[in-house]
């Protein structure tokens, strides 16, 4: 499955980049896949997502919890909690 | 009855806060009270010079427009703005605004409170501070008070 990830504030700085397109295997059914599956692919993801816990992910645009399947996600975004308002 | 429906706007651009409840008052004899929030950039005592906001396009403005039907379903309001700022802001400028429309002022008050609680922890939008002394500095962390404000409301 391939899918476009965005990201943003420090996680788009750590990681180096703002988004890309990435083929995932098909072991990856949820979000904490994702994100376990990300940090084996170099050090600056490492660094970037190493307490997965605080991290937020958007499927397709919508708030998603960490135990969710990721299957049909065209878009995913993968941040640090928010600090706006 | 029709539902209300929000206006929601993420801009670079400065607002106008006595334009934007104009235009929501416009020709209404509906509304009772309205509440309004404005939040500024402050320098933190001189230490800070800049805010950068970055935020999701397209996420932002749908999680703004979420929370704010929820806050119109829940309190009954008959009007809402919402405006969020992003890109550089400079202490002292506005970053975000919620205007509040309702038949009574306790439903305008809490519905005010109600989206900024929600604004804060759920709408896509990054603060990061720029020193005064030149140096780019730390995005800033979230609160857990935010998240404490927001869970009052369950």
């Amino acid at each position: 499955m391939t899918v476009k990830l965005v990201y943003f504030a420090w996680v788009r700085e750590r990681i180096g980049r703002q988004e890309e397109d990435l083929d995932l295997p098909a072991t990856v059914v949820t979000v904490r896949d994702l994100l376990v599956h990300l940090t084996t692919l170099g050090e600056e993801y490492e660094n970037a997502l190493q307490f997965p816990d605080v991290i937020r992910v958007a499927i397709n645009q919508e708030h998603a919890e960490h135990d969710e399947p990721i299957a049909g996600a065209r878009e995913i975004g993968i941040f640090p909690p928010m600090t706006g308002g | 009855m029709s539902m209300t429906n929000p206006t929601i706007r993420v801009q670079s651009t400065d607002f106008d806060l006595t334009a934007e409840i104009a235009t929501l008052t416009a020709g209404r004899k509906d509304i009772g009270a309205v509440v309004t929030f404005t939040g500024l950039c402050r320098d933190e005592q001189g230490a800070l010079s800049a805010l950068e906001l970055e935020h999701y396009p397209g996420m932002a403005e749908a999680e703004m427009r979420r929370i704010g039907e929820l806050a119109i379903e829940r309190f009954s309001l008959v009007g809402l703005t919402a405006i969020h700022r992003f890109g550089k802001i400079l202490p002292g400028e506005n970053i975000v605004l919620v205007i509040a429309a309702a038949t009574h002022r306790q439903a305008a008050f809490d519905g005010a409170s109600f989206v900024m609680d929600f604004l804060k922890t759920s709408a896509p939008f990054w603060k990061k501070e720029h020193a005064a002394d030149g140096q780019k500095g730390d995005w800033v962390s979230a609160k857990d008070t935010d998240d404490a404000a927001r869970d009052k409301w369950q």
